[in-house]
């Protein structure tokens, strides 16, 4: 293992260069987000992640944000375990009827202020699940949102522009 | 094949002497299908029930008790004598956990919203101090209606809703229907195509190989070897999305070949990213297997008895990490990988570290298949027409995670009439609550990671 961590060391880091924030994201966000939440959110944001129904694509996509190219937390931004300690909420998939009460119960539980970033196409508007039964269709339809992120499933670099936005409406 | 309720009874018997595998039951309208796996063929058996009422298997074979709620569920069909009828994928009635009686149990509600970032699902712990005395699993907090979408889809939509089923199976999903598709029409994917679907089967299997690995050790708190793992991911993901243009390869597969074309760097990247993999991960192999305090968490952790994997027809590493020597690639088989030569590696140990090793095995196969296939990858065209002929298929196909299955009936107009996914995980959810019997509760991340069962492929 020494071997391994002295080769490492000597290569230098493989975390990659920071991406310029999304310009679509950040006009979304200055139209929602008052100066006095800004202002008290600061330059750091907890997530928490909420899987409303999502065939677990985003997820993996969200979940290589925290590897070492892409590297979320040198920006200030992170993943917490709880809604409680949460600013920001990204929440994914078409949000299922059997997802409905849960996706509600963790935005009441998130104390104000705080953001809800809609990621991937079905989040938007339940996408090609848009006419199941059994979908609510779309993260709007039960919490307000503030951002949408694109795709299916966004690429990092999208996560990451859209999010670097969250952070730059902060300044 | 139509049934009379003798023939299904008879097939009941064959599963519950072990003679025969389950390989799905699924429900239509005043129809029931069971899938079966029977020296080394899988046939389907199809019982008319015009009462609404078929007899239950999951009464002597617990592996379809899940299965049949499911059908109950949403066919409002009944199962004669199940023994759980409580509701599955439907939510609409309040639940009933089971009891566990003793002295000092406390109960541990976890979920559905957990604490990372994973799918929703609910589990109940119920402990006496740290051991876990009983995991009673609650699923379908995705269910999505994938199958009910699918009925009356055109080809085009429904591929699109295969291939998220389940998005970290989306090339094998896509795959699956695909060739269930080209069964029930008649067509042959042309040669290149055949062998560029198999390149993406093995890339989706080196990326999530590579992630599970990686999570496993994240776990058990050794990061280091996340970090590198996750970077050997990435690689992988790249190399895919600069070869079909998705990171994930969604939407390459379609009935009837693959959409787009290798791109012209394709061979390159792909040679580069197989050198890279030969180099560098048997080092991080070497790493996990010199570090005892990472050992001492994931050797016999989470043992899964090869009896239970055996009953259950426990597909992937799942299976092969407690001796059942199963893979749909050999068994029943399918092209290209009758003329490319890999091993399917078996253990007997069953623990968490069997489930990694088996993992870790499979990435130098994958690495060597992508090789073969890149040497001799056919010229010509990537895609046949697929005609518009109306009758039944059914495919097999080994995803990462284990062996998933499609079963589907085409109408006369090329459209889907009745089509039915079902996803490994089935039958590894079930075998997850048997592992953790007697472990701690701080290793049930550890147990539930070495599985990685689906929540979006088994809720649907």
């Amino acid at each position: 293992m020494r071997t391994l961590l002295l080769k490492r060391l000597v290569q230098g880091p493989l975390t990659e260069p920071a991406p310029a924030p999304d310009e679509a994201a950040l006009a979304e966000l200055a139209a929602r987000v008052d100066r006095a939440a800004r202002r008290r959110l600061g330059r750091s944001l907890s997530i928490r992640e909420v899987d409303a129904g999502s065939c677990n694509g985003c997820e993996l996509e969200i979940h290589a944000l925290n590897n070492i190219l892409y590297d979320l937390e040198r920006f200030g931004l992170r993943f917490v375990a709880s809604p409680r300690h949460a600013d920001v909420l990204l929440v994914t998939g078409p949000v299922t009827r059997n997802m409905r009460e849960a996706l509600s119960r963790t935005y009441a539980a998130t104390p104000d202020p705080k953001w809800v970033v809609a990621v991937g196409d079905c989040a938007r508007d339940g996408g090609l699940f848009a006419p199941s039964a059994a979908c609510v269709g779309g993260v709007s339809q039960v919490v307000p949102v503030d951002l949408h992120i694109a795709g299916c499933p966004p690429t990092p670099h999208a996560l990451l522009t859209g999010l670097l936005a969250l952070l730059e409406i902060c300044r | 094949m139509i049934v009379e309720r003798p023939q299904w009874e008879d097939a009941r018997a064959r599963l519950r002497a072990g003679d025969a595998a389950l390989v799905s039951l699924w429900g239509e309208p005043r129809l029931v299908h069971m899938a079966l796996c029977e020296a080394n063929a899988v046939s389907v058996l199809s019982l008319p029930c015009p009462d609404g009422r078929f007899p239950s298997i999951g009464r002597v074979h617990p592996p379809a008790i899940r299965l049949e709620r499911a059908v109950r569920d949403l066919h409002r069909l009944e199962p004669e004598g199940l023994p759980d009828t409580r509701q599955w994928l439907r939510h609409d009635e309040p639940y009933r956990f089971l009891p566990a009686e003793g002295e000092s149990l406390h109960q541990i509600p976890v979920g559905p919203v957990h604490a990372g970032i994973i799918e929703p699902g609910h589990f109940r712990f119920t402990a006496n101090g740290e051991t876990v005395v009983r995991l009673e699993e609650r699923l379908g907090y995705a269910h999505k209606g994938t199958e009910a979408l699918m009925a009356g889809a055109p080809l085009e939509l429904a591929a699109r809703l295969a291939g998220r089923v389940s998005g970290d199976s989306t090339v094998a999903y896509a795959l699956a229907f695909a060739r269930a598709v080209e069964a029930a029409s008649g067509v042959e994917p042309p040669p290149r195509a055949v062998w560029l679907r198999a390149l993406m089967a093995e890339l989706e299997r080196l990326a999530n190989h590579c992630g599970d690995i990686g999570a496993v050790c994240n776990d058990a708190s050794f990061v280091m070897l996340h970090a590198q793992f996750g970077w050997l991911r990435e690689q992988v993901l790249r190399a895919a999305a600069r070869c079909f243009g998705h990171r994930l390869m969604m939407d390459c597969i379609v009935p009837g070949g693959v959409r787009a074309e290798l791109s012209a760097d394709g061979p390159d990247v792909l040679r580069v990213l197989a050198a890279l993999l030969r180099s560098r991960f048997p080092e991080l192999v070497e790493v996990y297997d010199n570090t005892e305090s990472l050992k001492d968490r994931t050797v016999s952790t989470g043992i899964l008895t090869p009896a239970l994997a055996a009953q259950f027809a426990a597909g992937g590493y799942v299976g092969r990490a407690s001796g059942r020597a199963f893979d749909a690639r050999r068994t029943p088989g399918y092209p290209p990988y009758g003329e490319l030569s890999f091993d399917v590696p078996v253990v007997q140990a069953g623990d968490v570290n069997a489930r990694v090793w088996i993992r870790m095995r499979e990435v130098g196969q994958s690495v060597a298949l992508i090789e073969q296939l890149m040497a001799a990858l056919p010229a010509g065209p990537i895609r046949a027409e697929a005609g518009a002929r109306a009758g039944e298929g059914a495919a097999l196909v080994e995803g990462f995670r284990g062996d998933i299955f499609v079963w589907l009936r085409l109408d006369t107009d090329g459209r889907v009439a009745r089509c039915h996914l079902r996803d490994p995980s089935w039958f590894q959810w079930p075998l997850l609550e048997a592992a953790i019997e007697g472990n701690i509760v701080a290793d049930f991340p550890l147990c539930n990671k070495s599985f990685n069962c689906s929540y979006s492929g088994h809720d649907l």
